[in-house]
């Protein structure tokens, strides 16, 4: 089982780094906690724990595709990746040793996200397992498109591309902060061609129980993550056997 | 025997061959260096050697087992030290070694007794909980030679091993290197003149792909007429460079 050796050095790379604990695992409760009191203080329903949660759980996911994104580019770059190409390792040991840590890490992460939510009044019911376990499905989108952007572009880039630049397109077309539906026009357009907003419904509509508004934001996400996933395992074998 | 040969090894990128129909043999247990100016297609030999990248035309047979059709058989019998150290930052120098030990899927007990065996040799116990990130470059170095060796090579391909070492670091390094000639094949790269004379039983130049000289440090020497081995080796690559003209 060479691919459980190398998705526990994945895990240590990434956890022992306190930047990727403070961003990954603290940044999406801070942000919880900031609106959950924001809505504590004003007359109308902006942040409402029920609606603000599953979106805070999704926008958290965009930090795994920073993490999938960076330690692929610097793995490339420092050769270690040359190192181990070198071994009777396959691709597969490769492409799951990279996914599996980090998909168990978002799912860990979402778990903590509806913990928090729970002292902040989010009732506790068997639908929020239901929510972690869907949230895999997006998961594995943002660590796909991660694993896309190490195989092809430098640590630098992969940072920039994913951790500036990913993270407020995540933001920004997911509904997490506002509605879309208020804004309208062409930025709710895009919103709906792109997997984040449907992400965030999905979750939202999973969180409820209502799992018949669950399927056409499933349907998205899928199709999205499926691309994505067969793009990043075509990325990864390029670059292994250039 | 032979544990490396090379027949017609070509390797091409778009319009530009780094490798250039490369006829070579190295014998088992021989240290053997590979010189050449940058873009000499060292590096290019070492990869393709290493089955990381595929010839364009030709093969390379390692213990005679083919590169181009066995690449699983080649990896089981090498290690690698590329040019950069290839640690793992956040995981110490026993995590390292074993994880490179799980990598040739040894059992937990095989992993640990051949990490320790190799921190003992390489004189890394003393700092075998130390994360390798942390570590200076000469000690990243012995590490990296030490994972490369985790796996029992039978042939061993040095990409560099000493760059940009201090002096005492690069002669602790050398003699490390030096201990194992006779007992596995070596091919090293380097760009240090006095790495390459001090260590190789033979030394082969390399220019533009192709090979323009090979034999020991003295018979190079002897061949350019030089007393030293550096003015010999920018002899023998001007010498190239005026045919290429």
């Amino acid at each position: 089982m060479r691919f459980l050796t190398f998705s526990g050095r994945t895990a240590k790379e990434i956890l022992r780094d306190p930047l990727n604990l403070g961003f990954g695992l603290g940044f999406p409760l801070i942000l919880l906690f900031i609106l959950s009191m924001i809505q504590a203080n004003i007359p109308v329903t902006l942040f409402a724990i029920e609606h603000l949660t599953p979106g805070i759980t999704v926008f958290g996911l965009s930090f795994m595709m920073l993490f999938s994104a960076l330690l692929v580019a610097k793995d490339r770059e420092s050769s270690f990746l040359q190192r181990l190409y070198t071994t009777p390792m396959r691709s597969r040991d490769f492409i799951l040793g990279y996914l599996t840590p980090i998909l168990l890490m978002a799912a860990a992460q979402g778990l903590l996200c509806y913990l928090a939510a729970f002292f902040l009044g989010l009732p506790i019911t068997a639908s929020v397992f239901s929510a972690v376990l869907f949230l895999c499905l997006p998961a594995l989108f943002f660590i796909s498109f991660g694993l896309c952007c190490g195989c092809v572009l430098n640590s630098r880039q992969a940072g920039g591309l994913c951790g500036a630049l990913m993270t407020n397109v995540t933001a920004l077309f997911s509904g997490v902060w506002f509605d879309l539906d208020l804004v309208g026009g062409w930025l709710k357009k895009i919103a709906e061609f792109l997997p984040f907003l449907h992400a965030v419904e999905l979750e939202r509509a999973v969180l409820l129980g209502d799992f018949a508004s669950a399927f056409p934001h499933l349907y998205w996400v899928a199709g999205y993550t499926a691309v994505a996933f067969v793009v990043a395992v075509f990325l990864f074998l390029r670059q292994m056997r250039r | 025997m032979e544990a490396i040969k090379t027949i017609g090894l070509t390797k091409k990128y778009k319009d530009v061959t780094a490798v250039d129909r490369l006829d070579l043999t190295v014998q088992s247990g021989e240290l053997f260096s590979l010189l050449g100016v940058n873009g000499a297609g060292k590096s290019t030999l070492i990869q393709m050697l290493c089955c990381l990248t595929k010839p364009s035309a030709g093969d390379a047979f390692l213990n005679g087992i083919s590169v181009s059709s066995d690449p699983s058989g080649v990896k089981r019998m090498i290690g690698i030290s590329p040019q950069e150290t290839a640690v793992a930052p956040n995981l110490t120098v026993r995590e390292n070694l074993e994880l490179m030990g799980g990598a040739y899927g040894f059992s937990r007990t095989k992993k640990k007794e051949k990490a320790e065996a190799l921190a003992e040799t390489f004189g890394l116990t003393g700092i075998y909980g130390k994360k390798a990130g942390k570590l200076s470059g000469g000690w990243q170095r012995r590490l990296s030679l030490a994972l490369a060796l985790i796996g029992e090579p039978k042939i061993l391909f040095l990409d560099e091993p000493t760059l940009g070492l201090d002096v005492l670091a690069r002669c602790e390094l050398w003699e490390m290197i030096g201990s194992l000639k006779g007992k596995i094949t070596v091919v090293l790269t380097t760009h240090y003149m006095e790495e390459a004379e001090e260590l190789s039983d033979r030394i082969g130049v390399l220019k533009d792909g192709r090979l323009l000289a090979l034999g020991t440090a003295g018979e190079l020497k002897a061949k350019t007429g030089q007393d030293q081995f550096e003015k010999a080796f920018i002899q023998i690559v001007k010498e190239g460079e005026s045919c290429d003209s």
